[in-house]
């Protein structure tokens, strides 16, 4: 079995006086895939948003408990959130390149935390990262024209290949297919199932399909609880609890 | 005699309403019939077929009864054979008899005959204006009380007025503008029938002084505007070395960095500064800044003189922070959050993410907010007026005092007031100027915002 990379315990998150996850312990796993699922307001997002420190942007929003990532712990105040990121890179709901030319997108990860020396290395990485987000054909001959101008899928493909250019060993992915159409989205998932060779992956998804194809483990949360997780197959076939069952029969969500 | 008018206007109105509202009711009853809209519509019905004719009568009495009555007095006066008559004189002269008659004592026959035509007339006039209101508001009232019947749908024809009504407010500041701007334009090609545009235009040379009567020392006035707009120019710039950077970082404060709480209390006591009356800042500036600005040249060896674009520059930068503070943090908190949170996503910390992300979104808005600006520094008057001299002075150096175009309009029309010189009429083409200025950098300036708002919303 593969090692532990993500290790929460007990984690509360309080939006002001609400409170929004209760007690959520988890285990996830080096390399492999896990989807988080659970209808709307369930607080799977706000649990991967835990797990890079994004919930820091909300000032109402306080996070108690531990999530160790590498048996570190990142729940602290001592904790160093710009290199937390730079390990755990996160791709968003909508698509969301800058405001920049393609080329520049991608490079922007790699000059912020200084990882090249040289033009000739940062073209490489660009490049190379747009090869494994499987954008590179599409884009090779017009890198200087605006992220904004690619399709929605490709934009997303971009946002992705921004994140791996900073050379992450954890990708979070926040509803990465919900604003695109079924071919992106089989394209993005056919992405997901290469990269987890190389990183974990926690993505949270609103399609059960999308659950069962793409990832090994499931989670399924409920009002703020994490109800049952474990095996992807076995939650589709066999769940042990009645609420995950009703959940992926459509009985409720 | 005008109050009175309106008094009976009133109680037309109110008559008419009143009268409007029981007579729908009384036809609905006599046909058995429920009416098709309110009774209340029916009154306003009335009430406005009483009203705006009544008020179109009121308003050409109230501006054509002195004109017209002037032209009959005028055109049947006694003139004496020989003599020489200024018309303004002479009419203020039987003015003043008319409404003064111990006026009268040592004016001639003829201008006191004149002065009781006048009254006569006036009299006359009252007597057939109030007629003519009470006829009118009859008349409107019993062509509206025709269509009161219980089948009439008062409702939609009211509808309908107000929207004429509405139609007509705005289209009043519409055609004040076009008003302003074609006066501007006539009176300004009065100026160039006299001076030419390419003196005024290109010339550097400043000195709007006319000779008034044959002989007189002044020589031939010269109209080269050059210094003045240089002056303006050298204001802006001052004004805008000011406020871009602290506008831009109280911005840049305010939106990313600020609680909420902050924010609430900052960004309208930032706004109060746009509120001070430009007069008071020309106080400021010129009690407590231009000394301070003198004292400055003095230590560091540089002649200042006591008034100085420097002074009047920086106090007007003060003065538009809020308008570059206030729009570029409306723009900067328009750039989507999802950026922010990409560029955090990645570990850009916030300066990272502000310098290369939300800035570089924002730029196109920013420099909306900073044409606006500058549109608004170019036409600022009573700073400069105050503290920026008045003598035209072709000059980069910010120390010197120089003079703005608002300053020349302010000093060509203060004294003479007869449009007829160069010397006055030039207040128009600067006017003019200062008005195509603006108006390209607002255009510009809306331009650049609109299509930036478009992309994000």
């Amino acid at each position: 079995m593969s090692n532990s990379k993500i290790l929460a315990n007990g984690v509360d998150v309080y939006y002001g006086s609400k409170q929004a996850l209760f007690g959520i312990s988890m285990d996830i796993k080096e390399k492999e895939v896990t989807a988080l699922i659970g209808p709307s307001g369930c607080g799977k997002s706000t649990f991967l948003r835990c797990i890079n420190r994004m919930n820091d942007l909300i000032e109402i929003c306080k996070v108690s408990g531990s999530i160790k990532v590498d048996n570190e712990e990142i729940i602290s105040s001592s904790t160093d959130v710009v290199s937390l990121r730079s390990k755990i890179g996160m791709v968003f709901q909508k698509p969301n390149p800058f405001p920049k030319s393609i080329f520049d997108n991608v490079a922007y990860g790699p000059t912020i935390h200084g990882l090249v020396d040289s033009k000739n290395e940062l073209e490489e990485i660009v490049h190379s990262s747009l090869k494994k987000a499987g954008l590179f054909n599409e884009v090779k001959d017009r890198l200087n024209e605006p992220g904004t101008s690619l399709s929605g899928g490709q934009q997303q493909r971009l946002c992705i290949a921004r994140a791996i250019a900073v050379n992450p060993e954890i990708i979070l992915m926040d509803e990465p297919c919900s604003a695109l159409d079924p071919i992106a989205t089989a394209i993005i998932e056919e992405l997901i199932d290469e990269l987890r060779l190389n990183y974990t992956i926690v993505i949270v998804t609103h399609s059960m399909q999308q659950a069962a194809r793409v990832s090994q483990k499931t989670s399924f949360f409920h009002l703020g609880e994490l109800i049952e997780t474990g095996d992807t197959k076995k939650i589709f076939t066999n769940p042990d609890n009645s609420k995950t069952q009703d959940y992926i029969t459509g009985r409720f969500g | 005699m005008f109050f009175w008018s309106l008094v009976l206007i009133a109680v037309g109105i109110f008559s008419s309403f009143i009268y409007g509202r029981s007579r729908i009711k009384l036809n609905s009853k006599k046909q058995g019939t429920k009416s098709k809209s309110l009774p209340n519509y029916y009154a306003q019905y009335v009430l406005m077929w009483c009203l705006f004719p009544a008020l179109i009568v009121y308003f050409s009495w109230a501006i054509f009864q002195e004109q017209i009555i002037q032209n009959i007095v005028i055109s049947n006066f006694e003139y004496i054979e020989g003599a020489v008559y200024n018309e303004g004189l002479l009419l203020a002269e039987i003015r003043n008899v008319a409404n003064n008659p111990s006026f009268a004592d040592g004016k001639s026959i003829e201008i006191i005959n004149a002065a009781s035509h006048y009254s006569s007339l006036r009299q006359i006039s009252q007597i057939s204006f109030y007629t003519s209101i009470i006829i009118i508001m009859l008349l409107g009232a019993l062509y509206a009380s025709q269509k009161l019947k219980p089948e009439f749908h008062a409702q939609h024809t009211i509808e309908k007025y107000i929207q004429y009504i509405l139609i007509f407010c705005s289209s009043v500041a519409i055609f004040t503008t076009i008003g302003i701007v074609f006066s501007l334009i006539f009176e300004s090609l009065r100026f160039f029938a006299e001076v030419s545009i390419f003196e005024f235009l290109f010339s550097t040379e400043w000195y709007p002084f006319i000779p008034i009567r044959e002989g007189q020392t002044a020589a031939e006035g010269s109209f080269g505007a050059v210094p003045i707009f240089a002056g303006t120019f050298l204001v802006m710039v001052v004004a805008m070395c000011v406020a871009a950077p602290l506008g831009l970082l109280t911005a840049i404060y305010l939106a990313e960095y600020a609680s909420q709480r902050v924010r609430k209390i900052v960004k309208p006591l930032l706004e109060i500064l746009a509120g001070i009356p430009t007069i008071v800042y020309g106080f400021f500036a010129f009690v407590s800044v231009a000394p301070f600005v003198k004292a400055f040249g003095q230590s560091i060896g540089i002649d200042a003189s006591p008034t100085s674009a420097l002074a009047a520059g920086m106090v007007m930068g003060v003065m538009i922070i809020p308008f570059i503070s206030s729009l570029s943090d409306d723009v900067i908190n328009s750039v989507p959050q999802s950026l922010r949170e990409g560029s955090f996503g990645i570990g850009a910390n916030k300066a990272e993410t502000i310098k290369k992300v939300i800035l570089p979104a924002a730029l196109p808005g920013i420099v909306g907010a900073f044409l606006l600006a500058i549109s608004r520094a170019i036409g600022e008057t009573m700073i400069v007026v105050v503290a920026a001299g008045t003598a035209p002075n072709l000059t980069g150096n910010p120390f010197e005092n120089v003079t703005t175009v608002t300053v020349q309009i302010v000093v060509a029309l203060i004294g003479d007031q007869e449009f007829d010189n160069p010397r006055t009429l030039s207040a128009f083409a600067l006017g003019l100027v200062l008005f195509v200025i603006t108006l390209f950098l607002n255009i510009i300036a809306l331009q650049i915002v609109k299509r930036y708002r478009e992309r994000y919303e």
